[in-house]
């Protein structure tokens, strides 16, 4: 029985863990399904997670927080598209350009208010998002299976564990099935033919941005009003780039990447388990090399042990319009 | 919209020195914001940072110091940006290059000192390259991009090198996670012993002769860059990959040196932290001068002639920064992160914003000049 409640547990905590790389592998796949680059989901999501922590604090909601970080998200994406689309700059330079500043500005805002070396304050109850136990999950718990499946592994997660798990069949949806996914993903194929069709390949990417900055929000408050309690300085630690290389790896569809998202959750999980626990015939291993596992799992992904990813045709590419 | 212009009639101050010089002032005066936005008067943090990187000679050596290590990064960015890479793992191959400075230093100790610096200066260079070669593999071969699996390489290199400092090398003499010291006589002449040869009594400062280091290899980077076989064809692969390989130019090779140059000049800073300031491996010694070294790039333009100025003024910035952040509480060294992102957005990603303007304004001023 032991065995189980571990396997649950891990479980519960690769579903929770694998959350803030869900929101952001979608909103990696609207951005570049459109023909934009986005390596700034970093930037963005240690953004989102400072503003929803602050808002939050000041305005005593978690909800007004978590609107707060989809404007400052959304702006951030707009300026991304204001350098690579509308000035049709490097995409790649202006993510990384996103990504320092918003490392340096979270962090020196957060000591200039604050005053606790780049932290921001712990938020009480009500300022923060707590676990959402399902109905009956306390009465079903001892129900052989069933009850550990619903009352220890789907039940008792944040809203955002939800959210993020139902915004994989709204996200396919959207690119697949309705016609502003099609005009999308052609603007990120063929502008000029999207063009020529009369369809503005600025306004469609803008578009596309600003979904982007919204769900990457729901990444950020996840971090700093949900699982922790405030924000700290570069709390998201990388994942916006594993996001990326699980999109990279889910070939830029909401199915696969989640895949790929809960495979980089369930290491990460594991990894926390395996810290200072006795091997067979390893031993212990250390801790700073169990916690690089995930990094290493992102590059060998991205090496492609499963066949060459084809990004969309027209990546990176600024649409100039022919006059 | 601004008319187009004719590129050949803009005269060469006008795209190479004006254009910049706009884009920089405009990233400072949003940096100035910032730090009113923070409670603190932009205008005395800058008369502080003028009085803390110039106004006394330590400071003044301090900005030389940084300076040093910023030419590194940023050639190290250049190099293989001209051929379309980004690597963005300047911080792992400057940690992992100081490892090669050490192991070098610490083994061969018995070699004569001038000849355990060669050697030093090549393990770093080997160890930096190393540790660029794998993802410069993965780009050639896989596709894989090189700006997440070098940041993912940075995350590595840090767990290693912890790994390292905690359970391999480290001085078990000691609390903190480092190395033993190296022989005291394999320490890099100080700027501190050249001023006293010249009977100046100044107090201690990390500059050392590591500088001119950072002047050769800024030659080295021009030489190699635009005046070797080798460099044309890396310009070549990176301008046009497609017209390149018609060409017979293998852009999987030049990939994989680009990338290993890079990560050689980035193993560099190891040189200067290693041999010319700690003297051992202090864990996170890189201490973001990697990322630093992408502005600088983009600022210099990717040429060492303006490399060398850009990495001048971020010294400045970061030498002034640290007596900014140390007469005004409300500001810390993050806030010049913060400044450093700008400085990338307005002269890399938005360097096209006035540009149009500028130069049609200029060409038109020199057409009503010629007319008259």
């Amino acid at each position: 029985m032991e065995f189980l409640s571990d396997i649950a547990s891990l479980i519960n905590s690769t579903l929770r863990i694998s959350t803030p790389l869900v929101f952001a592998a979608m909103a990696g796949i609207f951005a570049e399904r459109s023909g934009v680059i986005d390596f700034s989901l970093e930037g963005k999501m240690l953004m989102a997670a400072f503003v929803a922590a602050v808002g939050s604090y000041f305005l005593g909601n978690p909800w007004l927080g978590l609107f707060l970080a989809i404007v400052a998200c959304v702006s951030l994406s707009m300026l991304h598209g204001f350098a690579s689309v509308t000035h049709k700059g490097d995409q790649v330079v202006s993510c990384v350009a996103i990504n320092i500043l918003i490392i340096g500005l979270t962090t020196a805002l957060a000591a200039a208010w604050f005053g606790q070396a780049g932290l921001t304050p712990t938020l009480n109850e009500d300022q923060r998002f707590l676990e959402i136990t399902l109905p009956f999950a306390d009465s079903l718990r001892d129900v052989a299976i069933i009850g550990t499946i619903y009352s220890d592994i789907l039940s008792g997660h944040y809203i955002f564990v939800y959210l993020a798990y139902l915004s994989v069949p709204l996200v396919f949806w959207v690119v697949f099935k309705t016609s502003f996914g099609l005009r999308l993903r052609a603007v990120g194929e063929n502008p000029s033919a999207v063009d020529t069709a009369g369809i503005n390949v600025f306004a469609m990417r803008y578009k596309a941005l600003a979904i982007n900055g919204v769900l990457i929000a729901f990444a950020g408050a996840h971090l700093s009003t949900a699982v922790n309690a405030n924000f700290f300085r570069e709390m998201s630690a990388g994942r916006g780039y594993l996001a990326l290389a699980a999109m990279i790896f889910g070939k830029w569809h909401p199915k696969t990447a989640l895949i790929a998202c809960l495979l980089f959750g369930f290491t990460d999980a594991l990894q926390i388990r395996l810290q200072g626990v006795e091997l067979p015939a390893i031993g212990t291993i250390p801790v700073q090399l169990i916690q690089a596992i995930p990094y290493v799992l992102t590059v060998v992904l991205l090496a492609g042990f499963v066949g060459k990813a084809i990004a969309p045709n027209a990546i990176g590419q600024p649409y100039i319009k022919e006059r | 919209m601004a008319t187009l212009v004719d590129k050949s009639k803009v005269p060469w101050w006008v795209s190479n020195l004006i254009v910049p010089f706009v884009n920089l002032t405009l990233a400072l005066i949003v940096s100035g914001l910032f730090i009113f936005i923070a409670g603190e008067n932009p205008f005395e943090a800058v008369k502080l940072i003028i009085y803390g990187s110039f106004g006394y000679i330590e400071g003044f050596a301090y900005t030389l110091y940084y300076t040093t290590n910023f030419v590194f990064t940023g050639l190290a960015f250049a190099v293989a940006f001209h051929c379309r890479l980004f690597n963005i793992g300047g911080e792992g191959q400057a940690y992992i290059g100081g490892l090669g400075v050490f192991l070098v230093a610490i083994n061969f100790s018995f070699l004569p000192v001038p000849i355990v610096w060669l050697l030093s200066i090549a393990g770093a260079i080997v160890f930096g390259a190393a540790w660029a070669f794998i993802p410069a593999y993965l780009q050639a071969t896989r596709g894989s991009h090189v700006v997440i699996t070098t940041i993912m390489f940075n995350f590595i290199a840090a767990s290693l090198m912890v790994f390292l400092l905690v359970d391999v090398i480290r001085d078990t003499a000691q609390m903190g996670p480092h190395t033993v010291a190296i022989p005291e006589e394999q320490f890099f002449p100080n700027f501190k012993d050249f001023a006293a040869l010249f009977g100046m009594k100044i107090r201690y400062s990390p500059l050392n002769i590591s500088f001119l280091l950072a002047i050769v290899a800024s030659f080295f980077v021009w030489f190699l860059v635009w005046k070797t076989r080798w460099g044309y064809e890396m310009r070549a692969v990176g301008h046009n990959t497609q017209a390149a390989i018609y060409a017979g130019i293998s852009p999987y090779k030049n990939i994989i040196i680009a990338m290993c140059v890079s990560g050689g000049l980035a193993g560099l800073l190891g040189v200067n932290e290693i041999l010319g300031v700690h003297h051992k491996i202090v864990a996170g010694f890189p201490a973001g001068y990697g990322f630093t070294g992408i502005a600088v790039a983009l600022m210099g333009r990717n040429h060492p002639i303006g490399i060398f100025p850009a990495a001048f003024l971020f010294g400045i910035l970061y030498q002034g920064g640290s007596e900014v952040t140390f007469d005004m509480p409300n500001i810390t060294r993050y806030m010049f992160v913060a400044v450093q992102g700008l400085i990338i957005l307005f002269s890399g990603a938005l360097e096209n914003l006035f540009r149009p303007q500028i130069e049609s304004f200029f060409v038109n001023k020199l057409n009503r000049e010629i007319k008259a």
